[in-house]
């Protein structure tokens, strides 16, 4: 069979969200639009608006092995095992060494080298209490390698680096190595524990992109006048991805089936994001799913609320989407915050009920909508009922001028 | 530190590494490996903490002697009779 007319599907989701610990409770509280942002404090850098997840961390392995691991691993082993649930899927049904663990992070190893480096300064520096802990903990590939302990997976392991879009790039790889034939089943999503780095809130404090206000709940406001930064969440999310005929033949159901998507490169800058270039990557998935821009019914924004970022990607929609009628525009972050390596599947897991509810959840936070990000149909504050959804077009986009694009579409017989 | 403060105070350390860890039946004289969920990293942890707590400085070639309750406890008194 001809690679690309392997259809794959999204058959579970398990997710870790500030203010939820499954798809169900997320939906609801992005469609209430329930900010769960609160003040946390951080060593040396203090007070600060973050995400934080709350979930049942023992569930699925001991509190020892959560203290020898990461928070990342943590976070990962978690989702996994939640995703194995919601698809109902006994993982032996394939073979363990046909099932592959992709993880989209952001960065890994910060925490843990912050911490270590705060251990030892109890000790004056000395690296003898360096501990032996800290290179498991700090490849990259431990995050997915503590999913494959945890569940006894043999086959492939690693993780994609790509900024703020590799949640996106890992659904991606797992859709690309399940078409190729290197899995028959994989396990594909994001992660991010930045929160437990005063490092990335310093620097983003340092360039004048960290998300403040009064109220942390209103810390995160893309698209509106007052925003004033981004607000560091941890989180995570992975999918179960199979091919559509295994999906069919176990009688799973079947959250939407990967259509379209697209990486690419500005080439332009470390941290401007770049219009020209997130157009050419919608444009591409588009062409990639044979879809029209009418075609789509959700964009999922990256938005993060950064002036600069905002409007870069009102740009692109505008470019590609002109003034699309029937396309309805939205933004997770507004409600979570910026979720780094697992914002793009967090946010697009927390869209994909829309297809059952037919619902547009609010971006919220807008009090005074930037003119400059004024798209039609954008859904503001309470959510919007559509007659259906069909598609929805997911936008990630990351540091030193990375961007994806996933599209997802109904299943339908 | 007598005999059983060393007991106690490595029973401690496997506490803080695995606070499930169950001494109700631990027979000191055999191998605490066979007898709770350790492994290598676990006793690098052990001797990680003997020089957090007590500045002890414990050679590779000595690892061996932590591997029961009571051969930790003869290889430690002399080192913690002070402390």
């Amino acid at each position: 069979m001809d690679y690309k007319q392997q259809r794959i599907v999204i058959t579970g989701v398990g997710l870790a969200a500030p203010g939820a610990d499954n798809l169900k409770d997320f939906r609801e509280q992005l469609l209430a639009g329930t900010s769960k942002i609160k003040e946390i404090d951080l060593r040396y850098f203090g007070p600060a608006p973050a995400g934080i997840c709350t979930f049942d961390e023992t569930r699925y392995r001991k509190k020892k092995e959560n203290k020898r691991g990461t928070r990342a691993g943590c976070l990962g082993v978690y989702c996994s095992h939640e995703a194995l649930a919601d698809a109902a899927l006994d993982i032996d049904f394939y073979k363990r060494s046909r099932i592959g663990v992709y993880v989209g992070l952001t960065e890994h190893g910060t925490v843990e080298t912050e911490n270590e480096i705060f251990n030892i300064s109890q000790f004056n520096y000395d690296v003898k209490y360096w501990t032996h802990h800290h290179n498991p903990r700090t490849v990259l590939n431990n995050p997915a390698g503590e999913i494959t302990m945890s569940l006894g997976i043999t086959g492939p392991h690693y993780a994609i680096g790509a900024a703020c879009a590799a949640g996106n790039a890992s659904l991606i790889q797992g859709v690309q190595m399940l078409r190729l034939g290197e899995v028959d089943m994989a396990l594909a999503g994001g992660i991010s524990e930045s929160t437990g780095s005063f490092g990335i809130f310093a620097s983003f404090k340092a360039q004048g992109a960290l998300g403040e206000a009064e109220d942390p709940r209103m810390a995160c406001r893309p698209f509106d006048m007052a925003r004033n930064g981004i607000v560091v969440s941890e989180g995570a999310c992975i999918y179960v991805l199979e091919r559509l005929e295994k999906a069919l033949e176990r009688g799973a159901k079947i959250y939407g089936e990967i259509v379209g998507y697209c990486i690419n490169s500005d080439a332009r800058d470390f941290v401007l994001p770049y219009d020209k270039r997130q157009a050419e990557c919608i444009q591409q998935a588009l062409e990639r799913a044979g879809l029209k821009p009418c075609d789509i019914d959700i964009i999922n924004t990256h938005a993060t609320g950064t002036r600069q970022g905002d409007i870069e990607e009102c740009k692109a929609i505008r470019q590609v989407f002109g003034e699309a009628p029937s396309t309805y525009i939205n933004n997770t972050k507004s409600i979570i915050g910026h979720a780094m390596g697992a914002a793009g599947v967090l946010e697009l897991a927390g869209n994909l009920p829309a297809f059952e509810d037919n619902k547009v959840h609010p971006t919220i936070n807008i009090t005074n909508l930037d003119p400059e990000c004024a798209l039609p149909n954008m859904v503001i504050n309470k959510p919007v009922k559509l007659s259906s959804v069909s598609t929805i077009l997911n936008n990630s986009f990351g540091m030193v001028g990375i961007n994806s694009v996933i599209i997802v579409k109904k299943y339908v017989e | 530190m007598t005999r059983d403060d060393i007991k106690d105070l490595i029973l401690e350390i496997i506490k803080d590494i695995d606070e499930d860890a169950d001494f109700t039946t631990l027979q000191s004289e055999l191998p605490l490996r066979d007898q709770l969920d350790l492994d290598s990293m676990d006793f690098l942890d052990i001797v990680m903490e003997l020089r957090k707590r007590h500045k002890l400085q414990i050679p590779e070639e000595d690892y061996p002697q932590l591997a029961s309750l009571d051969s930790c406890v003869n290889y430690l008194e002399p080192m913690l009779k002070n402390a």
